[in-house]
C-alpha cells in the first residue's frame, strides 16, 4: 500500500486513454459463434437433406411402379411391368420388432432394478459397464453369431413351442427346416436392445425420490414393495420412452436380420416358418442386383423406414423432456 | 455424527430382551440351501428321465428354487416376504439372461476366431483367393477400416465438438431447441437410411462408389454421438471457472477453447472414442456406397473399398467352411478393436473425470 501512494506534485499521470469502445464483439468471438451455430444448422439441413432426397428418390420409384406400393406382395422392380410393395416388409419389421419388444422390455428393467436396487453397491457401476458391452458388439457380429451359433440351438425351442404351443396357430411350424424365421429374428432383436433399454430405465429408476422410498421403507414395505409403489409408479414414462428408443432401434436394425433371416415375399402368420422379410433386410438383400430403378425402390422402402423411426424416436423424446420439465428430480 | 455415536454410546442399555419386533425369517444360508436343493433335485429327474439337454436340467432347477422358496417363505414368514423373495429371483435371473448371450458370443467368437487368425491372415487380401477355399487375409478390410473411420472421425468431431459448444455455450431460443431435438432424433436414424441417402445423392449427381462416401455416412452416424456426449461433459465443467476467465478479460472463444474445453477433454475423448467404436461395426452404408472389393486399395477417394464389417458379410455369404473360418477371424479382430476402444475410452474418462468442484 505505501509502495503505490503517489506523491501529490509528481507530474500528472498521462490522461486515461479513452474509453474503449463498449465492442464486446471481437473478430475472433464472431468467427467462433458463427462456426459453432454453423455446425448446428448444418445438423438440421443434414436432417432435412436426408428426408428431401429420399423423398425425390422415391417418387421416381413410386410413379414407375406399376403395383400398389402399400397393398402389393411382391418385390420385382426389375420385372416388366415393375411391381413392388411393403406390405409384406412392413409386416415383418413391425412383428420381429414386437417380439423383440415383449421379450426385452421386461428382462431389461429387471436388469435395471438389479443394478439400481438389488446388487450389490460396489458391483452396481461395473456391472451396468457389463451389460453396456452388450451394445459394443457390432451387429454384423450379432448377425453371425445368430446365424451360426443360435439357429440352430433354437430349433429344438421351435419344435417344443410346436408341440405344445402349436394350436395357437402362431406357433404351428408347418414345414421343416432351420429356425431362420421372424421368431428367431425377434429373439436376437432383443438381445441387441436389452442394453439401450436397461440404461435409459436404470438412469430413472436412479432418480426416483430417496424420500418416496423411504417412506414406502417406514411404512413396513419390503423390498419388492418399495419398488412395486414408488420406484415402478416413478419411472413409467421413462420405461416407456426407453422401450421406444429400443423399438427404434429395433426397426431399423440391418445385418443381423439379413444374416439369420431366410426371406421370402409370402405373407404368413406362422412365426416359426422361415420367411418374411424387413425393410432393412430386404434392402441389403436386394441391393446387389438392383439396376438404378431397383435402387430407387429400395430407397423409396428406407423412407418408410426413415419416417417410421423418426416417429418412434420423436415420440419417445418427447416424453422424456415432458418428464424432464416437471420431475425435478434432475434440477 | 458425533453426536450420534455419543447419544449410543451413552443410551441405556435396551430394556430387558423385549420378544424381537421382526417375524420370524428363513435363516441368511436359506437361498443358497434351496439352490443346492433344487438342483440336485433337477440332477435327479434330469438323470431319471434321462434328458440330455442341460438347458432343461438348469429349467427344471430354477423353477424348482422358486417354488421352493415361496412355499418355506410363505409358511414362516408370510405371503408378503415371499413375493419379495420371488422378485428377488426373478430380477437375479433376468441379469444372467442378459450375461449368457454376451458370454456366448464372445466365447463363440474367439474360439472360432483363433482357428485362421494369424500373422500371414493379418498381412494378406483376398486377391485371387477364390471364396471357397482357405487362405486370403483381411489387410486389404482393415485398411479400408482405418481409412473410411478415421475420415468419418475428421468430419464428425470437429462439427459435433462445435454443436456441442453452441448449445451448451451459446444456444438459447428456437435454433437450439431445435437442434437439441434433433440430434436426438438423429441419433435413432438406422445406418441403413444413412446409406440410402448418401446412395440418393450419388444416383442424382453420377458419383462413383468410393470409401469417402461411406466415410460421410458414417460421419451422420456419428456426428449425434459425438454431440450429445460432449455436450454433457461440457455441463460438468463448473461455471466458476468460466467466470473467472471472463472476468480477466479473456475473449469468450479463448475463454472456451482454453478453459472450458481442456478441462473437460477427458469425456471429450472418451465421447468420441464411443463413437469410433460404434461406427466401426457398421456394415449396411459399406455395402451400399463402398461396394467391398477383394483388393488392396489404399485411396479412399477413389474406387471400390472393403472394411472389416462388411469383410465378415461377404464371407459369411460365401457360405463354405473356410469362408465362416474367415468370418469369425475378422470378427474377432473387428471385437476386438471394439473393445479395446471402448475400455481405453471408459479408462480416460476415469482417469480425467472433470472436477466438479466439490
Amino acid at each position: 500500500m505505501t509502495t503505490t501512494v503517489i506523491p501529490p506534485d509528481s507530474p500528472p499521470s498521462p490522461p486515461p486513454p479513452p474509453p474503449a469502445k463498449a465492442t464486446p464483439t471481437r473478430p475472433g468471438d464472431k468467427i467462433f459463434r458463427g462456426l459453432s451455430r454453423g455446425s448446428g444448422i448444418l445438423l438440421l439441413v443434414v436432417m432435412a437433406s436426408i428426408a428431401a432426397f429420399l423423398t425425390f428418390r422415391a417418387a421416381i420409384a413410386i410413379s414407375g411402379n406399376e403395383g400398389n406400393f402399400f397393398t402389393t406382395f411382391d418385390w420385382d422392380p426389375a420385372g416388366n411391368p415393375p411391381v413392388f410393395g411393403i406390405a409384406v416388409l412392413l409386416y415383418g419389421t413391425v412383428v420381429s420388432s414386437v417380439i423383440a419388444m415383449v421379450i426385452a422390455v421386461p428382462v431389461a428393467v429387471g436388469i435395471a432394478l438389479f443394478i439400481s436396487h438389488y446388487a450389490p453397491r460396489r458391483l452396481a457401476s461395473p456391472l451396468a459397464y457389463v451389460v453396456d458391452l452388450l451394445a459394443a458388439v457390432p451387429s454384423i457380429i450379432y448377425g453371425i453369431w445368430g446365424a451360426l451359433f443360435l439357429v440352430p440351438y433354437l430349433g429344438g425351442l421351435n419344435s417344443w413351442l410346436d408341440s405344445y404351443l402349436g394350436w395357437t396357430l402362431i406357433f404351428d411350424k408347418t414345414e421343416i427346416g432351420p429356425a431362420r424365421n421372424l421368431f428367431t429374428v425377434g429373439i436376437l432383436l432383443a438381445i441387441m436392445i436389452l442394453p439401450i433399454v436397461t440404461s435409459v430405465s436404470r438412469e430413472v429408476f436412479l432418480q426416483v425420490p430417496k424420500m418416496n422410498e423411504e417412506a414406502a421403507l417406514a411404512l413396513g414395505a419390503t423390498r419388492w414393495e418399495v419398488i412395486r409403489l414408488s420406484v415402478l409408479p416413478f419411472g413409467r414414462s421413462g420405461v416407456i420412452s426407453a422401450s421406444m428408443l429400443g423399438l427404434g432401434r429395433a426397426l431399423g436394425e440391418t445385418m443381423a436380420v439379413a444374416t439369420v433371416l431366410s426371406p421370402s415375399f409370402l405373407f404368413s402368420g406362422h412365426l416359426l416358418d422361415a420367411g418374411g422379410g424387413t425393410f432393412a433386410q430386404n434392402i441389403a438383400a436386394k441391393f446387389d442386383e438392383a439396376n438404378e430403378f431397383g435402387r430407387d425402390a429400395l430407397i423409396a422402402s428406407g423412407l418408410v423406414l426413415f419416417v417410421l423411426t423418426l416417429l418412434v424416436n420423436g415420440a419417445a423424446r418427447l416424453i422424456i423432456a415432458r418428464r424432464k420439465e416437471y420431475s425435478g428430480a434432475n434440477a | 455424527m458425533s453426536q450420534a455415536t455419543m447419544t449410543k454410546d451413552t443410551a441405556p442399555t435396551p430394556a430387558p430382551v423385549a420378544p424381537s419386533l421382526a417375524g420370524k425369517r428363513l435363516p441368511r444360508w436359506s437361498p443358497i440351501g434351496f439352490g443346492a436343493l433344487s438342483l440336485a433335485l433337477a440332477v435327479g429327474v434330469g438323470l431319471a428321465a434321462d434328458w440330455q439337454s442341460k438347458v432343461q436340467w438348469g429349467l427344471i432347477a430354477a423353477i424348482l428354487f422358486v417354488v421352493l422358496t415361496f412355499i418355506a417363505s410363505s409358511a414362516v414368514e408370510g405371503t408378503r416376504q415371499a413375493k419379495d423373495r420371488v422378485a428377488t429371483s426373478f430380477v437375479w435371473v433376468c441379469f444372467l439372461l442378459a450375461i449368457i448371450p454376451l458370454a456366448s458370443l464372445l466365447w463363440v467368437t474367439v474360439s472360432r476366431g483363433l482357428k485362421v487368425l494369424d500373422g500371414y491372415f493379418l498381412t494378406h487380401s483376398m486377391a485371387g483367393v477364390p471364396g471357397f477355399e482357405v487362405g486370403g487375409g483381411v489387410y486389404h478390410a482393415l485398411i479400408g477400416t482405418l481409412e473410411q473411420v478415421g475420415l468419418a472421425t475428421l468430419i464428425a468431431a470437429p462439427v459435433g465438438l462445435l454443436t456441442a459448444v453452441y448449445l451448451v455455450e451459446y444456444g438459447k431460443g428456437t435454433l437450439a431447441k431445435a437442434v437439441t431435438f434433433f440430434v436426438d432424433v438423429m441419433t435413432g436414424i438406422p445406418s441403413i437410411v444413412a446409406g440410402l441417402f448418401l446412395l440418393s445423392i450419388m444416383l442424382m449427381f453420377n458419383l462413383q462408389p468410393s470409401g469417402f462416401m461411406g466415410a460421410l455416412a458414417l460421419a451422420i452416424l456419428m456426428v449425434p454421438v459425438v454431440v450429445r456426449s460432449t455436450e454433457e461433459m461440457l455441463k460438468l465443467v463448473p461455471n466458476e471457472l468460466r467466470e473467472a476467465s471472463l472476468a480477466l478479460g479473456v475473449p469468450k472463444w479463448r475463454t472456451i477453447l482454453k478453459v472450458v474445453l481442456p478441462t473437460a477433454v477427458g469425456g471429450i475423448t472418451t465421447g468420441v472414442m464411443l463413437a469410433i467404436a460404434r461406427i466401426a461395426g457398421e456394415t449396411a452404408p459399406i455395402m451400399l456406397l463402398v461396394f467391398g472389393s477383394q483388393l488392396i486399395n489404399t485411396n479412399p477417394f477413389d474406387g471400390a473399398q472393403s472394411s472389416l464389417p462388411f469383410y465378415i458379410w461377404e464371407q459369411y455369404r460365401v457360405g463354405s467352411e473356410a469362408s465362416y473360418d474367415r468370418a469369425w477371424a475378422a470378427a474377432l479382430v473387428l471385437i476386438a478393436f471394439v473393445m479395446i476402444l471402448n475400455l481405453v475410452a471408459r479408462g480416460i474418462a476415469r482417469w480425467k473425470a472433470p472436477k466438479t468442484g466439490r
